[in-house]
């Protein structure tokens, strides 16, 4: 063992020591292990939070102290957050917006009204000009109603934020004064019937017209929301483009379409489980002309520009689902305080009470995970947060899920009526764990990006290290503080001579490692999170920071076992991984195409 | 053509509004447990409904062009300075805010109050005091009629629909036995019944551009006003809890039941 390495690491130790408050440094193990020497400067300067993390390195900068807005702004958020839930606590009926499956005219208004179309717009372009952190706080009040929400979303979240982020100026002069009122709908139209995550293979087509002065643009769209009434639409589709070598290629292209160009025609709209007031159909384009100026950033490089527009609108969900789980709790709570049986009132039941504690903790580390990334996207500069917002989206979307079946389940029978909104909420939810990129593509964005990153920094590294010490850089993937200094861990990635196992460079394939890779990730971001929330509301003395205290020590605590149990899984022959039956059982049913085994009442004999 | 008097008072007639910030009507209320009054630390508060139907009234006049400036008024410690920037975002052209705050905060009421507007009617030459009809706090239903007193002024309280008529104010007023339609000269004091209008939202804009409207400080001092107060609250209590009612079989049993519990 290097005798360097031990010093590092207690030095590293005691840097930790004093950065958090006594009590959450009892949790102390929960905190991955600070690695103490970076044998390889890395590139310039820009958030790498969440990839750092693969490397075992905690960018204590980034992320501590938890991002903190201006009393001044505070004071406006609050102003404008009272009249957003004053509407949605009285004029909106989501019970009939559900129902009929379409948003009440007046209620759009309403919003309109509100300014709630233009939040993040500029206000030289009529909008609000809020921040993200602004943007996140009042998503919590906008998810109270799925349908709501998601027509808000689609609309400047993605619709109206191609223009936003890389349109030039003369385009967001054109377009976003009257989609910033709302006279104007935006429409994202990226997916099409054979592609959804694969979104570079889309066929849609813009051909340059002879006099080289409009595309025409072929092709369909499909699960468009705002489709129906979007007047304008960011459309992705393939252009032919002369690369530097002369070759013909085709890239996809971002252009900002009007309904009015012509040759625009909107299907019905889908009948679905969840958010059936959000307007969701298939638009076709036949021969639309679209004038050059109208390309977004450049011919070619719209793939780009829809990851860009994608990242930059998912962290929103933390906090739209801590908001609507916040309320959830409220709701149950006063129900199972007053509903007895067996003579006591369910809230003393404990597997009752361990409902509220997985409602409270989701929320919890829902809304502290999509504040710090709001926080860090805030910060000057084009901070690039799509890994921490991809994990934000993971959790909440799944968090949410759980949270609400729970809800549920609370009331037990009543829950499941339609008179109460649980089953509503339950159905909206649904869609989480599957639009904006489903969790499944996130999974894998989080576990390669991560491992890209560490692999380029590492191949560097192994360059200048030793034989034998390769193993330390992967024991600080381990949690164990105490452990990591004795034990190496192996993950079967190295081989001999320290040299980096050639199996990387098929990782991509492996898709249940990279699972278990993006949640032992997911884990830590939300540790980080939590504890550096909490760590801000112990210093500066917030109200209730001790039921913090209790959340984030609960929280980690999980995590953390968690996490070991996925390390372990990952590990070289671990006997504790299943992988390899799961992909065989996988195959064998799909071979057949259907149950693979006789029925247990068959006979041979 | 308007006669002139008429003329004088609305091209430059200007209307104060009071506006109480109080605990928010949708908070379950409870008592501190030193019986002194409810618990107001980190409990919402907003715009007292009624004084929002006031501003909502104070902002259709001046839209109608019948009153030239609504200034919007709130008497407290520093937080009621919210309360008046919601009466900016929703068509208030600036605020006074009288700083009153700690033990002074706690014990202020209506005739404090009417002290202060009184006061400050004269030294803005308001020419129409709009008021809630009453606070959802304390539903004293005290502060316009004693305002109207100190000025020497008429008074159209509990207000369902107000008519400017020449240089008179044509109110309707909700009243026990049904609707009462006064006329009163200006200048008077106005109080605002539920149904007089139906309160606009202070939409997110107008909160941005209500940032630049000005809100002046001024203290109950500054305006010749003492603060303090005549009464002492002895004690807070929750209302006493509702017993379980008892079913009886008969008329007979039921005259037992009352005689026995000493109501008849």
């Amino acid at each position: 063992m290097n005798l360097n390495k031990l010093f590092g690491l207690s030095r590293s130790v005691s840097l930790g020591r004093n950065v958090f408050a006594p009590r959450v440094a009892q949790k102390g193990d929960c905190l991955h292990h600070f690695q103490s020497r970076r044998f390889i400067r890395s590139s310039a300067r820009s958030l790498t939070y969440a990839k750092d993390l693969f490397l075992g390195k905690v960018n204590k900068a980034e992320v501590f102290p938890f991002p903190e807005i201006s009393k001044e702004e505070l004071e406006e958020l609050n102003q404008l957050v009272q009249p957003v839930e004053k509407f949605f606590n009285e004029d909106v009926d989501s019970k009939k917006i559900d129902h009929e499956a379409v948003i009440p005219p007046e209620t759009l208004n309403g919003l309109k009204e509100l300014g709630l179309f233009g939040i993040q717009v500029p206000e030289e372009y009529g909008g609000l000009g809020l921040s993200n952190t602004m943007y996140a706080r009042l998503g919590e009040i906008t998810s109270l109603d799925g349908a709501i929400a998601v027509t808000l979303a689609a609309h400047q979240a993605i619709g109206l934020k191609g223009i936003l982020i890389a349109g030039n100026d003369s385009q967001k002069a054109k377009y976003l004064p009257r989609l910033a009122t709302g006279e104007h709908i935006a429409a994202f139209c990226l997916t099409e019937p054979g592609s959804g995550s694969d979104a570079a293979s889309i066929q849609t087509r813009a051909t340059l017209t002879e006099d080289g002065k409009h595309f025409l643009l072929n092709g369909t769209k499909f699960w468009i929301s705002n489709g129906g009434w979007a007047d304008i639409m960011t459309v992705f589709a393939r252009t032919e483009v002369v690369d530097k070598d002369s070759q013909k290629k085709d890239k996809i292209t971002a252009f900002i379409v009007e309904r009015a160009f012509g040759g625009v025609t909107s299907g019905k709209p889908e009948d679905k489980l969840g958010i059936r007031g959000s307007n969701t159909c298939e638009i076709t384009f036949e021969d639309t002309k679209v004038p050059i100026e109208n390309v977004i950033g450049e011919v070619g490089g719209g793939f780009k520009v829809a990851m860009n527009i994608l990242n930059n609108g998912r962290f929103s969900m933390g906090s739209a689902g801590a908001g609507m789980i916040k309320r959830l709790i409220e709701l149950t709570s006063e129900y199972a305080s007053t509903r007895k049986q067996f003579n006591r009132s369910l809230s003393e039941f404990g597997m009752i009470q361990d409902k509220f504690a997985t409602m409270a903790l989701n929320a919890f580390v829902m809304e502290s995970m999509a504040y710090l990334t709001a926080g860090m996207m805030d910060r000057p500069g084009v901070p690039d947060c799509s890994l921490e917002a991809a994990m934000v989206k993971v959790f909440s979307s799944e968090g949410s899920w759980i949270c609400v079946s729970e809800a549920l389940q609370v009331l037990g029978g009543l829950g499941f009526t339609k008179n109460y909104p649980y089953e509503r909420y339950l159905r909206d939810c649904r869609i989480l764990q599957i639009f904006e990129g489903t969790n499944e593509i996130l999974r894998m964005y989080i576990a390669l990006t991560g491992m890209q990153y560490a692999g380029k920094i590492l191949t560097g590294k192994i360059k200048y290290m030793k034989k034998g010490n390769v193993g330390v850089v992967f024991e600080i993937l381990g949690k164990k503080l105490k452990d990591s200094v004795v034990k190496t861990v192996d993950f079967g990635l190295t081989g001999k001579d320290g040299v980096v196992h050639p199996s990387l460079t098929t990782i991509v394939e492996e898709q249940l490692v990279l699972k278990k890779v993006a949640d032992v990730l997911i884990n830590l971001y939300a540790m980080t999170a939590v504890l550096s929330r909490t760590s801000r509301s112990v210093s500066i003395g917030l109200r209730n920071h001790d039921h913090e205290v209790l959340l984030t020590n609960t929280f980690c605590k999980d995590a953390h076992f968690k996490n070991n149990f996925l390390l372990t899984q990952l590990q070289k022959n671990s006997p504790e991984n299943n992988d390899a039956n799961i992909k065989k059982i996988a195959q064998e049913v799909i071979a057949k195409r259907a149950y693979v085994c006789s029925h247990p009442l068959d006979r041979t004999f | 053509m308007l006669p002139l008097r008429f003329r004088r008072v609305t091209m430059s007639a200007r209307v104060l509004v009071g506006v109480k910030r109080v605990i928010d009507y949708a908070v379950k209320i409870r008592v501190k447990p030193d019986r002194t009054g409810v618990v107001t630390d980190g409990v919402k508060h907003s715009m007292n409904p009624f004084c929002e139907i006031a501003v909502e009234e104070a902002v259709k006049l001046k839209e109608k062009k019948l009153v030239k400036e609504v200034v919007a008024v709130s008497c407290g410690p520093q937080q009621v300075q919210e309360t008046i920037r919601t009466a900016l975002a929703m068509g208030a052209d600036r605020g006074i805010h009288v700083e009153v705050s700690g033990k002074d905060y706690e014990t202020l009421g209506p005739l404090q109050v009417s002290k202060i507007f009184a006061a400050l009617a004269k030294k803005e030459q308001a020419d129409l005091i709009i008021l809630g009809k009453q606070a959802i706090d304390d539903d004293c239903n005290q502060t316009g009629q004693m305002t109207a007193a100190l000025l020497d002024w008429p008074q159209g309280t509990f207000a369902s629909e107000v008519t400017l008529e020449a240089d008179k104010l044509k109110v309707v007023r909700e009243i026990d036995g049904g609707l009462e339609t006064i006329k009163i000269k200006l200048p008077a004091v106005v109080t605002a019944d539920l149904r007089l209008n139906t309160p606009r939202y202070a939409t997110l804009p107008n909160i941005m551009k209500a940032k630049k409207k000005k809100i002046v400080n001024v203290k109950p001092a500054d305006l010749g006003v003492d603060v303090s107060s005549r009464l002492e609250v002895l004690k807070v209590d929750e209302p006493p809890q509702r017993q379980s009612g008892v079913k009886v079989e008969t008329v007979h049993d039921l005259v037992e039941k009352l005689k026995e519990a000493g109501r008849i």
